[in-house]
Parts: C-alpha cells; sequence; structure tokens
C-alpha cells in the first residue's frame, strides 16, 4: 500500500509548487503597462486559470456521464457527479475574480455580455443538474437520468458559447476583436507563470477529485 | 416510420378525447395576455414588444409541453415500449409538441396583436420565426419532461431543468423575430434561420441518441 501511495504523490507535490508559485511568482513579474489595464493584467493568473480548470472538471463529468450509460458502473456515476461538483466551485471562483477585475476596469461588477451571461447560464444548467440529482432517491436511476441530461445540457452550453458572440458583441479580452493577452505579453514573461498556473489548478482540481471519491468509497464501506 | 405516423395520430386523438387540456391551455394564453394588457396597456418599444411576446410563450411551451410525459400513467408506458422503439416514441411527442406549439404561438400572436398591438412588418417572416421557434421549444422541453417525469415528475424541476438550455434557442429566435418586427431584408434573417435548423436538429438528434437510455427502468 505504501509502495504504491509514494508512486503517486509526484503530481501533487507538482500542483502545490505550481500554485504556490503563480500565485506569489505573479504578484511581482513584469507586466506591460497598459492604459485601463494597469496592474489587473495580473488577473490572467488567478482568473483564466479558473474557467481552464472548471472546463477540464465539467469535461471529466461529461466523458464520466457517457461512461456510465455505456458501461453502468456506480463509480462512473460518482466521479461524474464529485467533478460537476468541483467543476462548479472553480465556476464560482472564476465568476468572483472576474467580477472583481470587471468592476476595475469596466467600471460595473456585471455587464451584459455574451461571454459573461455563457458562464452565467452554465452555472445555472449545472446548478440544475445537482438539483435534478437531489430529487431522485434510486441509485441507479439517479445515476441514469442524470447522465442523460448533463450530456443534453453541455452540448447545448457547448453551443451556446459558440453561437453567443455572433448575435452580439463582447467586451470580454480576447472576444469581438478585443486584444488577448497574448498580445500585450511580447517578451513572454507572463507565460512563464500562465502555464505553470493553468497546470497547477488544473492537477489541484484532479486531487480534490481523488480525495472527494475516495472519501465517497470509504463512506459506501461504512455504510454498507 | 409508420409507427411515428400512427404515433401521432394516437396524440391527437387522445387531445381531442381531453379537450380540456388544450382548452386549458388556450384559457392560460388568453388570461396572459389579458394581464399583459392591463399591466402594460400598449407596449410601443418593439424589443420590449418582442421579449414579452417570447416570455409568455416560453411560460406556455412549459405548460403545456410538460404533460407530454408527466400526464401518461406508468403501465401505459410501459405498454407502449412493448409495441415499438423508443426512438420512435420521442421522435412523434417531439414532432407532435412542435404542432402543438405552433398553435398555441399563432394564437398567442393573435390575441397579442388583438390587445397589445402589432407593430410586426414582415408578418411572414415572423411566422415562420414562429414555426422554427416552436419546434425548437418542443424538441428541447419534450426531452426534459421526459427527463423530469423520471425524477418524481412535479412541473416546478422541469422549469429548472429547461430554462438554462432554452436560453441559446431563445435568444437565437428573439433575434430572428426582431429582424421580422423591423420588415428588414430575407437575407438578414438567413444565417439566423440555417442557426435555429441547425440547433433543432442537434437537439433531435440528441433526444434521439439519449432517450433510449432513459425510458428503461
Amino acid at each position: 500500500m505504501i509502495e504504491k501511495r509514494r508512486s503517486t504523490v509526484w503530481w501533487k507535490l507538482l500542483a502545490a509548487i505550481f500554485v504556490l508559485y503563480s500565485l506569489v511568482y505573479g504578484l511581482l513579474v513584469d507586466v506591460p503597462r497598459l492604459p485601463i489595464l494597469h496592474e489587473t493584467i495580473r488577473n490572467l493568473f488567478y482568473h483564466v486559470t479558473m474557467w481552464f480548470t472548471m472546463l477540464v472538471m465539467l469535461l471529466i463529468s461529461l466523458v464520466y456521464g457517457i461512461r456510465f450509460l455505456a458501461r453502468q458502473s456506480m463509480e462512473d456515476d460518482v466521479i461524474a457527479e464529485e467533478s460537476a461538483r468541483i467543476g462548479i466551485l472553480f465556476g464560482i471562483l472564476g465568476l468572483i475574480t472576474g467580477s472583481l477585475w470587471a468592476k476595475n476596469t469596466w467600471g460595473a461588477w456585471w455587464v451584459n455580455d455574451a461571454k459573461l451571461n455563457g458562464a452565467a447560464a452554465s452555472m445555472l444548467v449545472y446548478f440544475a443538474y445537482l438539483l435534478l440529482r437531489g430529487s431522485m432517491d434510486d441509485e441507479q436511476k439517479r445515476a441514469r437520468v442524470s447522465a442523460v441530461y448533463s450530456i443534453f445540457a453541455y452540448v447545448l452550453m457547448l453551443v451556446f458559447i459558440m453561437i453567443l458572440p455572433r448575435l452580439t458583441d463582447s467586451l470580454h479580452p480576447g472576444n469581438g476583436g478585443n486584444p488577448g493577452f497574448s498580445t500585450y505579453d511580447l517578451d513572454s514573461k507572463m507565460r512563464t507563470v500562465f502555464y505553470p498556473a493553468v497546470i497547477g489548478w488544473i492537477l489541484t482540481g484532479l486531487w480534490i477529485l481523488d480525495l472527494r471519491v475516495r472519501t465517497r468509497k470509504i463512506e459506501r464501506y461504512l455504510h454498507e | 416510420m409508420k409507427d411515428i405516423s400512427t404515433l401521432i395520430q394516437k396524440e391527437i386523438m387522445l387531445e381531442w378525447k381531453q379537450r380540456y387540456a388544450f382548452n386549458g391551455l388556450l384559457m392560460y394564453v388568453a388570461a396572459t395576455v389579458f394581464i399583459c394588457y392591463l399591466a402594460f396597456r400598449q407596449v410601443i418599444d418593439p424589443p420590449a414588444w418582442n421579449a414579452l411576446f417570447w416570455i409568455i410563450l416560453l411560460f406556455a411551451g412549459v405548460n403545456s409541453v410538460a404533460k407530454s410525459f408527466l400526464q401518461e400513467a406508468p403501465g401505459r408506458q410501459l405498454y407502449y415500449y412493448t409495441l415499438t422503439s423508443p426512438a420512435s416514441i420521442i421522435l412523434s411527442k417531439i414532432i407532435y409538441n412542435m404542432m402543438l406549439m405552433f398553435v398555441i404561438s399563432l394564437v398567442t400572436f393573435l390575441f397579442y396583436s388583438l390587445f397589445i398591438g402589432n407593430p410586426v412588418q414582415s408578418t411572414g417572416m415572423f411566422i415562420l420565426g414562429l414555426l422554427l421557434g416552436s419546434a425548437g421549444f418542443s424538441s428541447i422541453l419534450t426531452m426534459v419532461s421526459a427527463i423530469a417525469s423520471k425524477a418524481g415528475g412535479n412541473a416546478s424541476l422541469m422549469a429548472i431543468l429547461a430554462f438554462p438550455i432554452l436560453i441559446p434557442m431563445l435568444m437565437t429566435v428573439i433575434r430572428f423575430s426582431k429582424n421580422a418586427m423591423d420588415g428588414l431584408d430575407a437575407s438578414v434573417n438567413y444565417s439566423f434561420a440555417l442557426m435555429l435548423l441547425g440547433l433543432n436538429v442537434l437537439v433531435a438528434a440528441l433526444a434521439f441518441l439519449l432517450f433510449p437510455y432513459l425510458w428503461r427502468d
């Protein structure tokens, strides 16, 4: 047992190091001085990473939902549920960090923008997903029905995020003709923080998922 | 194919025998429009007119499609499943609900223009929007109704599950009918019509693929 644990520890260490590094060095690194943005450009390290992690977690939830329908194994359902919960957690963090940034650059906590509305709608869908799960007691049925809903909703949300920018213009960096960070990051200094931050946070998400799934297994074992 | 047309006929006959449900829907729409009339008197701003119209239709849609799975007794559903494939059941329900939604939306449009006014400049285009919108609402809501019926089947769960995933359809169709209201050239709406059509096909395909996993208990 101990041998096995030692072999899986390296990526958790990597997660901790990368997250700590990006938290500290993200404040110290030289960033381009730009009008309006000023120091808020550092939010790239704290805000965008949250969304990337959320997307990965929700993708895992989708994949395990499909796997459940194919194999009918309850383990897949546990992973689908827990990764959706962690995805929601990172989504809320993304909304908070985005809101803080918007207050300082756009002057409002929330603006009527395609990207923001898409994010809010996705959050609503996953809250509905959890509510749907809560409304059923039978394990097998809950797993099946919620897997169907999550696949249905995920595809529609994906389409939503793709078509919405064509309906309205967006203020968000990287959309609607606004430059993303890669335009400003001429000497690639920001990349040296951004990429480790993304990897670190995704690994942290996977770590939480690992812990949650193991806790659920223990709970199940104790229950039986 | 034959299954589907028989099932649609069955739905229509069922509706005809229980006319109170359909009449209830008409009453629902009429009463909602009348209340809006009393509350607003007249809606002069075209975007507000359009938004209010689609919100009335959204709630009418949730109410009318909700019953498609929630009202059927579990025993009878089991009986259908021994007779035909799950795919033809969901497709026939989607097509039937689409026809129902289209009729309801036409009636709503009539009441709405009578009471609140009609600033629509290109009526043909607007009605095409109603048709595409009904198809989209019906395919999403039928699938959600099937999901909600498995989860104990209360009507509020249906609304909670449906509203967030209806947003893309609603936004596109609102834009489409706004262009029709302004009497813009048909070529402007061409891409929106394609988008709505694509969404409809996508949702129907998803329902076709996913429903077989849903019905067995």
